[in-house]
């Protein structure tokens, strides 16, 4: 079960009385790349968040890359090979785009410094150009601060984090959810980019044209449990609608929901 | 190159996106002034302002004016170097005038000789085994009393989480009182001549150059600096990104108390003489010289070298209205008018950025 990259067995989150997430059984191969979707409170993010470390798991275990693992936070997460996307974008507005990439893991140099060592300017921005390079994304000048980008530019530089740090996993949530039609494109084009190079991802949205369009697999969470595990080939977005909304449920989850 | 190609994700290189150093625009408005006051002094005064018009030929300028303009900045500008840090990193620090006061007078005490021309130093506040100290030890206790400040206003901010403005306030009072408290009210005097060298003749100017490039090259080239950056703009994601955000902050308040500290020993030494009103309304004249020089109060923006120039600016406008003779009354009045036009010329152009983002 080498080519398994993340494997959630009974993971559950309740918040006090609130169970957000009941026990969602989840496998994602090497390079595939899946879809989750659902309405508003499903437990789309809720799921990210227990993966990725931001919160910590009621129940349940998370493989990550052959191993068990448990996250303190989103960092450890990071470290481990799970690069996210988070729906507001993470990125400091004064900063420049490689500042912005390596924020919190800088190259650094005369480390005997201490706190006032010397940043390796040199070696980021080779860096950054490398990531850029590899998911396609084009910024007209690095050297501005996320401040002066459009939004779309945000987005991308958010993205490309991922490709500079060669990450295993890969989850965005809802990147494209305050873009615009071409700015949307971009982004959509970067994750085509993504997949031919054989990088894991998980995508949260809603845009069932978007999910259709780029994704291996669809994942429906629906009142906090799995209520689908949809082969892209097997289904239709009627058929995705009516798992969302309730109308049907997946042989397999009966009475889950 | 690919500048202008549209490929994946491709965006044309768009020169009107390019951006300006603020700093350009802050020397900018430093020449201006000077302009002002050489053009009211030609009319009013009759003589130019920063120009040697007494007919010598040695210089153009008219140099003890200009020794009086940046010796006035000096000493507060070394303040305004932590302040700086301070607001970049989204804080405010209220106490360094008062912190000036605590350390000056502190300081000062462990700088005094034991006679004062043949009999025993009438200031004295220690016994005679805590006299004619060598020279680091009241400059050790003047930067640990401002680090000791500093630390207490960057825990209650980072760890209380209380609002900087109220921690800063609150040791802005406190340290008022230590200052008093020390000596009753009474000034303390008579130091030891090596102590008097410290801020002697342009010594404090060369002190302040000195601090200025060492923080200018901190800020914009090591790890502090830039966390310091990041958790202005964008205190969260500096979280998410794994900065510890609370010891950070500790460490900027820190640096700000230290520089507070260094600047009374410096102030003590100049005027060979401490009192527990030193350094009043030092730092609004520190957060003046910032924010004039283009530190935004919002955090994540200014540079060092801003401050420096905002200091400058400070500088001529003072020592334009003593040319202009006009009352010191009037001088306090305009320079409250001053930190609330920054302010306001800051918001405007923050929102232009973002209209045009």
């Amino acid at each position: 079960m080498s080519d398994i990259i993340l494997e959630t067995t009974d993971l559950t989150k309740h918040y006090g009385g609130v169970h957000a997430l009941e026990g969602a059984n989840f496998a994602l191969k090497k390079g595939e790349h899946v879809a989750i979707m659902g309405d508003n409170g499903a437990g789309k993010s809720t799921f990210v968040r227990q993966i990725t470390g931001v919160e910590q798991r009621t129940r349940g275990t998370v493989k990550f890359d052959g191993a068990e693992v448990n996250f303190a936070g989103p960092i450890d997460a990071r470290e481990a090979g799970i690069e996210t996307v988070f729906q507001t974008l993470a990125l400091a507005d004064d900063l420049n785009v490689p500042d912005n990439l390596f924020l919190g893991r800088e190259k650094t140099k005369w480390n005997f410094l201490g706190p006032f060592r010397f940043l390796d300017y040199k070696a980021m921005r080779d860096d950054t150009m490398a990531g850029l390079e590899k998911t396609a994304v084009k910024i007209p000048n690095i050297k501005n601060t996320i401040r002066n980008m459009s939004g779309g530019q945000r987005q991308c530089v958010a993205i490309a984090r991922t490709a500079t740090f060669a990450s295993k996993l890969t989850i965005m949530d809802e990147p494209t959810a305050a873009l615009g039609v071409q700015e949307t494109e971009q982004v959509e084009n970067i994750i085509r980019t993504l997949k031919e190079q054989g990088e894991s991802l998980i995508l949260v949205s809603h845009n069932m044209r978007q999910v259709f369009d780029l994704v291996d697999r669809i994942i429906v969470f629906r009142r906090g449990r799995i209520v689908a595990n949809l082969r892209k080939e097997d289904t239709d977005g009627q058929d995705v609608v009516a798992y969302i909304t309730g109308a049907k449920t997946g042989a397999e989850f009966e009475g889950a929901a | 190159m690919s500048d202008t190609s549209q490929g994946t994700g491709g965006l044309a290189f768009d020169k009107s996106k390019r951006q300006w150093p603020n700093e350009i625009n802050v020397f900018g408005a430093l020449i201006l002034i000077i302009l002002i006051f050489e053009g009211l002094g030609a009319a009013i005064m009759g003589q130019s302002f920063l120009f040697d018009s007494n007919g010598r030929f040695d210089s153009i300028f008219n140099e003890a004016r200009l020794k009086i303009i940046i010796l006035q900045v000096s000493i507060i500008g070394i303040i305004a170097l932590g302040v700086t840090q301070v607001i970049i990193s989204g804080g405010i620090d209220l106490s360094s005038g008062s912190v000036v006061g605590a350390a000056a007078m502190i300081a000062m005490s462990f700088a005094q000789v034991a006679e004062v021309n043949g009999s025993p130093n009438p200031k004295a506040v220690f016994g005679p085994a805590w006299m004619d100290l060598p020279i680091i030890v009241p400059i050790f206790v003047g930067l640990a009393i401002g680090v000791l400040a500093g630390m207490v206003n960057g825990m209650f901010v980072a760890i209380a989480k209380i609002p900087p403005f109220i921690a800063t306030l609150g040791m802005m009072v406190s340290a008022r009182g230590v200052a008093k408290w020390w000596t009753s009210g009474q000034p303390v005097s008579f130091p030891t001549e090596s102590y008097g060298m410290i801020g002697g003749g342009m010594m404090p100017v060369v002190i302040f150059v000195v601090l200025a490039i060492t923080f200018h090259i901190i800020m914009t080239q090591t790890i502090y600096g830039k966390h310091t950056y990041a958790i202005g703009s964008n205190e969260a994601a500096a979280r998410m990104s794994g900065i510890n955000v609370g010891r950070h902050k500790i460490l900027v308040y820190a640096i700000a108390g230290m520089l507070a500290g260094l600047s009374a020993v410096v102030l003590t030494s100049k005027n060979l003489t401490a009192q527990s009103g030193m350094g009043i309304i030092y730092e609004l004249d520190a957060i003046a010289m910032a924010v004039i020089g283009g530190v935004s109060l919002a955090g994540g923006r200014g540079s060092i070298i801003g401050t420096v120039i905002g200091a400058l600016i400070f500088g001529v406008i003072i020592s334009g209205f003593t040319f202009l003779r006009l009352d010191a009354y009037y001088q306090e009045m305009v320079k409250g008018a001053i930190i609330v036009g920054a302010v306001v010329l800051d918001q405007w152009r923050q929102q232009r950025a973002a209209m045009k983002a």
